[in-house]
């Protein structure tokens, strides 16, 4: 145990030294964009971890929980848009109810008939014709909302509440779709979940992409609110100018006139960049120290242990009177709203809402890895393995693009073995990360930070 | 006649792509559910090694048009073949020796195996798109058309054709001849009993001196020949881009579970439910309504159940109701 | 000194052993039983003696050699059969390929075999083209000492051959082991059903916690009153 700990110190400290070079050597606002980011990271590989760490449910759906997440962002911060509403709302909202009432009336005709032939053509034809009743109301009214000013808005807007409510949402988004989809698939083989969540967080993406009236597809929203005041308003703030002025007293105190107005206005410049990149950084900080603490209580409650015995043993757990598909559901959820939570996140940070950059290799594939590289089963691993991952994601490409050089210094610059090479050095990534998989769970299945050795007592 | 027409134009928008399309995917589901039965993992690599031995068709393609190799009508490609499927064959076996032979000797949990395949998909997605490029790649050459549409309305004088290109009547020549030969392999051999007894009881088979190595080898070669074949034919019949290959396999998935896992027959019949599913909800019925409805009368929108960007979430709906349903499959797979 | 010997044999699984030093041994032509109580380590000791579990201490000789270290698939290629007491037949294959894969490793022309196998067992061969999990329990047990007979063994072993299946079906399968063992095979088999099996065996071995508790011919154990009592209930 002692042994671990020391190991987790240190693996600690070699991020914090990773960081602080990058700061030294590149730039402090790098620094603080890749921290931001290793932050995230850390708690999609926390969300993950729960689920494969903690239960071995293998889902290849992150990406769309991610996705879930990030659309909340969009769905709570933006304001409304009673255009679209006026226009296209009650045509959505009788298509709802259409379809409620369809799924009322299935489930009502698989109760009250009986199994056979006139059931099966009775419920393709309620099923058809109550498609079509949706369609019906459903297409003109997307249609007209997507026509209300298409080059800025075209969707329904949001609720206009503070983005910050759109980090629970999201989580709650993500849960629910992981209910669902564990309800269909879990309790069948493992391979299962896999292929469904696969199929899921397809499914999430083209709707997202597709359906404009929602969220604008892929015409993105840009502009999200944000927890704190942008740096241009910053910038005027007089209480901002006069942190800048005190923080930077000594620097300014060198020069005077306009000179020192044109220094004091770069200075604030720059220190509002870094301000907000501190804030979300502070709130990032929290949002992982909240759900580290959870997520590390929970491993250790009798539910953990619980957990872990249905994972080491399932078979033995569920003669043991465990219902090993209820807890497997319970984990895949909560793994699920962690991940979703990270996803509000990152589209609060980034400001934008972009559908094209939900891809599987950065969301789902990068974040397992983090998890198995970290130490799958550990909570701290998985922090780590989102620090370290991320780090090397970030630094893969130009790391290739310097490879490739290296490597055909020798060839003219025109030379097409050589373009070619540097060219593909872009598609390094995909190769390097399945390779980095394949050699951890090969070489150190266990991860960097092992999952602890609990005795039994 | 209406009704000929609205027959014509169906099996031109519907039945001929769909058999084209479910050919391609069972050669696909074919392989997924040899290496189930086989190795009792879902390869999500499939997809991903369909577009490692297309690439070595594409490229083998290329090179023999620039030599002026041409076996017009029919598409180079067929030439290039062999370099393709040597290539995929040989990529398996060595990722089988150096990744999944390794879990098999510690008889690893199923899903571990899936992990690792999905790593293996990543490398294999970067190996291809690091030497031919994550770009559309467009290899199909020959004749266009086994009959085209103005030849077919000429022929009945109907107002609606039929197109049939080469390379879907390739595809569906070349389907039903690989999966004869898969049949009787299976069925006739001693290595093809020897296979699906390993597949059926491992610890049997080993108690009755089968080589599991040489049963996994023997799965490995043929899941590759299978998946290079499929990947060339889909390429002809659209195009080659490695992230559409990815995506092949919910679809593949969907097709060998519906079938029921580890069936090979089930494997080809979901692939055609699967593929007709898709075209069929996907397609445009307008044109088809206004020949069966009065003179004049048209539909206002274009009928269609789906938008093709959802052709995906088919293959998910197939799954998730097999998968309440009857999770077996069709034919009765395997499941634990 | 027998053909086939286990001797002193210890073992178990995860640390803990299930056989203390039990010994088992069986000649050519012979049919040895092993019986005894829940736990005593029957199944164990016929899967150390056929290299499916790795013996701590102790060996396995076959015809005066050492196989203690001989993988499983390996003592197949050394003419020992052995039929587990559970999915012990390929179910979705036919009965007749089923005794083709137990053939699997013979290069030379098997169909005499087979056909000496449908004479052993003349239902098979009205259901050789039949999938083998389609037939009833005792069908289906034959099926499995079909395939292990496929090999021309000089050692079949049978765990608990007749777990599940009728009196009938048993007293049958019990006859065709005699048959078989009169063609000069070594017969080796884990019973349940003690007081049937000894009556048929020429050595049969009680085992108590993973060791040897009596050790006589079957005869004499079933006369032996304090066998009867803690054994054959009474």
């Amino acid at each position: 145990m002692s042994a671990l700990l020391t190991r987790t110190r240190l693996a600690y400290l070699g991020i914090i030294l990773l960081l602080l070079l990058v700061g030294i050597f590149q730039s402090w606002s790098v620094a603080m964009v890749m921290i931001n980011l290793c932050l995230i990271s850390a708690v999609m590989a926390l969300g993950v971890n729960i689920q494969w760490g903690y239960a071995g449910l293998f889902s290849a759906g992150t990406v769309g929980f991610v996705a879930l997440g990030g659309l909340a962002g969009v769905l709570i911060s933006e304001a409304p848009i009673p255009e679209a509403w006026d226009v296209g709302g009650a045509g959505l909202i009788y298509s709802v109810a259409v379809l409620a009432a369809l799924i009322a009336a299935v489930l009502i005709i698989l109760t009250v008939m009986k199994p056979g032939t006139v059931r099966r053509i009775v419920l393709t034809f309620v099923i058809l014709g109550g498609y079509f009743t949706v369609r019906y109301f459903f297409d003109p009214a997307t249609e007209a909302i997507e026509g209300v000013n298409p080059a800025g808005q075209g969707f329904l807007g949001g609720l206009g509440l503070p983005i910050l409510i759109s980090w629970p949402v999201g989580g709650l988004l993500a849960a629910l779709v992981a209910w669902g989809i564990g309800k269909v698939a879990l309790g069948l083989r493992s391979d299962y979940l896999a292929i469904a969540t696969l199929g899921i967080a397809e499914i999430v993406i083209a709707v997202i992409k597709n359906e404009d009236w929602l969220a604008r597809g892929v015409k993105n929203v840009s502009g999200l609110a944000r927890p704190m005041p942008k740096e241009i308003v910053l910038q005027e703030s007089p209480t901002f100018i006069g942190w800048v002025e005190w923080l930077h007293s000594g620097a300014l105190s060198t020069v005077a006139g306009d000179e020192r107005i044109q220094m004091l206005r770069d200075y604030a410049q720059q220190d509002a960049g870094l301000f907000v990149k501190l804030i979300y950084m502070l709130l990032f900080t929290i949002v992982l120290l909240i759900l580290f603490a959870l997520a590390q209580r929970a491993l250790n409650s009798p539910w953990g242990r619980m957990m872990r015995a249905i994972r080491d043993n399932e078979v033995a757990a569920e003669a043991m009177g465990k219902n090993v598909t209820k807890r497997h559901l319970q984990t895949f959820i909560l793994g699920s709203a962690v991940v979703g939570i990270a996803g509000a996140m990152l589209t609060t940070l980034d400001g934008q809402f972009t559908p094209s950059t939900y891809n599987p290799l950065r969301f789902t594939f990068l974040v397992w890895v983090m998890v198995i590289v970290g130490g799958s089963g550990n909570n701290h691993g998985s922090v780590i393995g989102g620090f370290l991952i991320w780090f090397v994601w970030v630094q893969a490409e130009p790391a290739g693009i310097f490879m490739m050089d290296m490597l055909t210094f020798f060839m003219a610059p025109d030379n097409p073995v050589r373009l070619h090479l540097l060219d593909a050095a872009a598609q390094m990534r995909p190769l390097l990360m399945g390779l980095v998989l394949l050699l951890a769970m090969r070489f150190s299945p266990k991860g960097i930070l092992p999952e602890p050795v609990r005795t039994v007592r | 006649m209406e009704l000929l027409n609205t027959f014509a134009l169906m099996s031109n928008y519907v039945f001929v792509p769909a058999l084209a399309y479910g050919s391609q995917l069972a050669l696909g589901a074919l392989g997924i559910t040899l290496v189930f039965g086989v190795l009792r993992f879902a390869n999500f690599a499939h997809g991903d090694l369909m577009a490692f031995g297309t690439m070595g068709v594409v490229l083998m393609t290329y090179w023999l048009q620039a030599q002026g190799v041409s076996i017009d009508p029919l598409p180079t490609a067929l030439l290039a073949l062999p370099v393709g499927i040597a290539l995929a064959v040989g990529v398996s076996l060595l990722i089988d020796r150096t990744v999944y032979r390794f879990y098999r000797r510690r008889r690893a949990a199923p899903v571990v195996y899936v992990v690792a395949s999905v790593g293996v998909m990543y490398v294999l997605n970067g190996l291809t798109r690091f030497i031919i490029g994550p770009d559309d790649q467009r290899f199909t050459d020959g004749a266009r058309f086994l009959i085209s549409a103005g030849d077919f309305k000429r022929m009945t004088g109907l107002d609606e054709g039929i197109t049939i290109k080469l390379t879907q009547a390739l595809t569906v020549v070349v389907a039903v001849l690989m999966v004869a030969a898969l049949f009787w392999f299976l069925q006739k051999t001693r290595t093809g009993k020897a296979m699906r007894a390993y597949s059926d009881n491992e610890d049997l088979a080993l108690l009755s001196g089968i080589s599991p190595d040489r049963v996994v080898a023997v799965t490995w070669v043929i899941a590759a020949v299978l998946a290079t074949v499929a990947g060339t034919l889909y390429g002809l019949d659209k195009s080659f881009k490695p992230f559409v290959y990815f995506q092949l396999i919910l679809p593949m998935f969907a097709a060998a579970i519906v079938g029921g896992i580890g069936q090979p027959i089930g494997a080809i019949v979901g692939a055609y439910i699967v593929a007709f599913s898709e075209v069929m909800l996907t397609y445009a019925y307008k044109r088809a309504l206004m020949y069966m409805g009065p003179e004049g009368w048209g539909p206002d929108g274009l009928m269609q159940i789906l938008s093709t960007e959802y052709k995906f979430a088919i293959s998910f709906l197939i799954l998730v109701f097999v998968l309440l349903v009857r999770p077996t499959g069709i034919f009765r797979g395997k499941v634990i | 000194m027998s053909y086939l010997i286990g001797k002193d044999m210890r073992g178990g699984y995860g640390g803990v052993d299930i056989l203390n030093g039990c010994t088992i041994a069986v000649d050519k032509g012979q049919i040895a039983v092993v019986v005894g109580p829940n736990g005593a380590g029957k199944s164990t000791a016929m899967k150390a003696l056929f290299g499916m579990l790795t013996l701590r201490k102790g060996s396995v000789t076959l015809d005066g050699r050492d196989i203690t270290t001989m993988s499983p698939q390996d003592r197949v290629a050394c003419d020992m059969a052995f039929v587990p007491q559970t999915n012990n037949v390929f179910a979705g294959m036919t009965v007749e390929e089923n005794l083709e894969m137990g053939a699997y490793l013979r290069q030379d022309d098997f169909s005499g075999t087979m056909a000496e196998v449908f004479d052993l067992f003349p239902i098979l061969k009205e259901k050789r083209r039949q999938f083998a999990g389609e037939l009833s329990g005792g069908q289906r047990q034959q099926v499995a000492v079909g395939r292990a007979l496929m090999t021309q063994p000089s050692v079949l072993m049978l765990d608990e051959p007749t777990a599940g299946v009728s009196p009938i079906v048993m007293d049958e399968l019990f006859d065709r082991v005699i048959a078989i063992k009169e063609t000069g095979i070594a017969v080796l088999i884990v019973e349940q059903n003690a007081r049937q099996a000894l009556e048929i065996a020429d050595i049969g071995y009680v085992l108590v916690s993973g060791e040897n508790r009596f050790t006589d011919t079957g005869e004499a154990l079933m006369a032996d009153p304090e066998v009867r009592q803690s054994f054959l209930g009474g």
